[in-house]
């Protein structure tokens, strides 16, 4: 059985088809990658799977069980862990808050604990913290903990969401775009960090980008998306020879 | 001297109840960007919960129940009115909110005012239009302290009302809930996405808030024994004030901001007529919000993140 396994998804905006017969089978330990021109769909799929969407058709199982009709907050706590295109972070708390609060669901102190300060509390809350302190140390930003993250380089804010996502114990990681606006220092780096982390949590990795390099040299699944249709998938060799992607991104005089 | 003290205890005292009040709605605010202005009759109905709980406790008593210190049925009244009042508040988020958290923001802020009004007539329905005393719990004891005078309520208030102010603190900055109602004040795109329920930390919220509304009216009682249907309004909006005064969702700011409401309040009566009291006052308060647009500890905060 697969680990994510989506069948025949299709999703429409009123009388707009957004995402039509969309099918993915994904295993832990692999990476995966959606490419496509703007506006192809590719974010949306991400919002159907994390439940943000409710797709109007199809079915989305993760190892095995349905997600179809569960709130955003169950899927997540599930095992899917996301990052943002336009990174979402809330600007005035700090780096080691945004961690921190991406471990809401595995806490299981109640209310009473949270306000008479019981033993479970000072214990899982200091067990939060190791471990929110070890994955900021992971993305090489424990420095930055305690400071609030609006300050931040943007190349840091990255790997704030990053290490948020990864605080819930995902067993898939969604990454929109990654490298987004980065600098080829920190395109280096940040490939780094995810090859890193496919090989130490032992996850599988899904990811949006449009840059070549790094799906090409990162995935060993690649699916190319366009007006919400997968066109082709295959390996990185497959899809760089694939006519049909070619056209997609260069325009039908280059293919002929 | 003697008189600027003595009005600065009345002032502490004061304060204390914009401050408990203006706590709620603060939070409200915080993450769901609207104004719960039926909190001024929350307010309201904590008062009386606190005076049926405290009556039947006295009654109680009387009867031989059980034996209860007058100063252990005033601390199970704030207890008890407080778990009760919560209820209170999230059933408003409940019917009132959590079905319009889409719509129009101005159907969202009509929603707070409709159930202010349906709880002050639904009270007047219950209860009759007569004013009901609160039932004297402690009797006041009064201090000299060199000329200035002190009672063992107004002691009382101030230190239940910093104490509740605090336990919020902590509780906002040091436990899960409270960092996602913290979360939840810049999105509500991402916070559920980290596994926070969003329709359970909203109903925290309203709960947390109406709970100390409830601790407030059940202060407001002890000092001013008469209820009346109607006794949530004018404080609500001025509560209401020092909560925008504060800074949206900050629980230094809205307690702080209750304070000095307080003082300003007690130390413009000092010095001109009563009647020119909430006039002076409030122009003091338009000239600092002027000056502080988003208040003393507000983020300048733009649109909600969007995905």
């Amino acid at each position: 059985m697969p680990l994510l396994q989506i069948q025949k998804m299709t999703h429409y905006f009123g009388g707009l088809r957004a995402v039509y017969d969309y099918n993915l089978a994904m295993e832990t330990g692999q990476v995966c990658g959606l490419i496509g021109p703007n506006g192809a769909g590719k974010t949306t799929i991400f919002n159907l799977i994390t439940g943000i969407y409710r797709a109007t058709e199809g079915k989305i199982f993760l190892e095995g069980s349905e997600l179809n009709g569960l709130a955003p907050h169950e899927i997540a706590a599930r095992g899917l862990g996301r990052t943002f295109q336009n990174l979402l972070l809330w600007r005035h708390m700090t780096v080691l808050e945004h961690v921190k609060m991406a471990r809401y669901s595995k806490i299981s102190y109640g209310l009473f604990g949270a306000f008479f300060g019981t033993a479970q509390r000072h214990r899982e809350e200091a067990a939060i913290e190791a471990k929110a302190l070890g994955l900021l140390g992971m993305m090489g930003i424990k420095h930055c903990a305690d400071q609030v993250v609006v300050n931040l380089p943007y190349g840091v804010q990255r790997r704030v969401e990053m290490a948020r996502a990864l605080a819930m114990d995902p067993k898939i990681l969604f990454l929109d775009e990654p490298t987004a606006g980065m600098n080829p220092e920190e395109l280096a780096q940040m490939m780094e960090i995810i090859r890193q982390v496919r090989d130490e949590l032992g996850l599988a990795i899904f990811l949006i980008e449009h840059r070549m390099k790094v799906v090409m040299e990162l995935c060993e699944h690649i699916q190319t998306l366009v007006f919400g249709e997968v066109i082709a998938e295959g390996t990185p060799n497959e899809i760089q020879n694939n006519p049909k992607v070619i056209e997609a991104y260069l325009g039908k005089e280059a293919v002929e | 001297m003697a008189v600027f003290l003595q009005n600065l205890i009345n002032a502490l005292q004061w304060g204390s109840f914009y401050a408990l009040i203006a706590l709620g709605y603060s939070m409200v605010y915080s993450i769901l960007m609207l104004f719960n202005f039926a909190h001024g009759d929350i307010f309201m109905v904590g008062a009386y919960i606190g005076f049926g709980v405290s009556t039947a406790l006295v009654a109680l008593t009387a009867m031989g129940a059980f034996a209860l210190p007058n100063w252990l049925i005033l601390v199970l009244t704030i207890l008890f009115s407080m778990f009760l009042t919560s209820f209170v508040g999230m059933i408003v988020e409940r019917v009132g909110y959590r079905p319009l958290r889409d719509a129009p923001r101005a159907s969202a802020a009509i929603t707070g005012l409709m159930i202010g009004i349906i709880l002050e007539t639904g009270n007047l329905a219950l209860l009759g239009a007569q004013r009901i005393s609160f039932p004297p719990l402690i009797r006041t004891a009064t201090y000299d302290l060199g000329g200035v005078y002190v009672t063992n309520k107004k002691i009382m208030i101030v230190v239940v009302s910093l104490g509740l102010a605090l336990a919020l603190h902590q509780f906002i900055r040091r436990t899960r809930w409270g960092m996602a109602i913290r979360a939840m004040a810049f999105d509500y795109v991402v916070v559920p996405l980290m596994g926070v329920p969003l329709n359970k930390m909203a109903a925290l919220t309203f709960g947390l808030g109406s709970a100390l509304a409830a601790a407030a009216g059940i202060l407001f009682g002890v000092a001013y024994p008469v209820l009346d249907p109607y006794m949530g309004i004018l404080i609500g909006w001025k509560a209401f004030v020092a909560a925008i005064l504060g800074g949206r969702g900050s629980i230094l700011g809205a307690t702080l901001a209750g304070f000095l409401m307080g003082f300003i309040e007690i130390f413009v009566a000092m010095v001109f007529p009563s009647t020119l009291r909430d006039l002076i006052a409030y122009s003091i308060i338009l000239l600092i919000l002027v000056f502080r647009p988003h208040g003393f500890f507000g983020e300048p905060y733009s649109a909600r993140l969007r995905l």
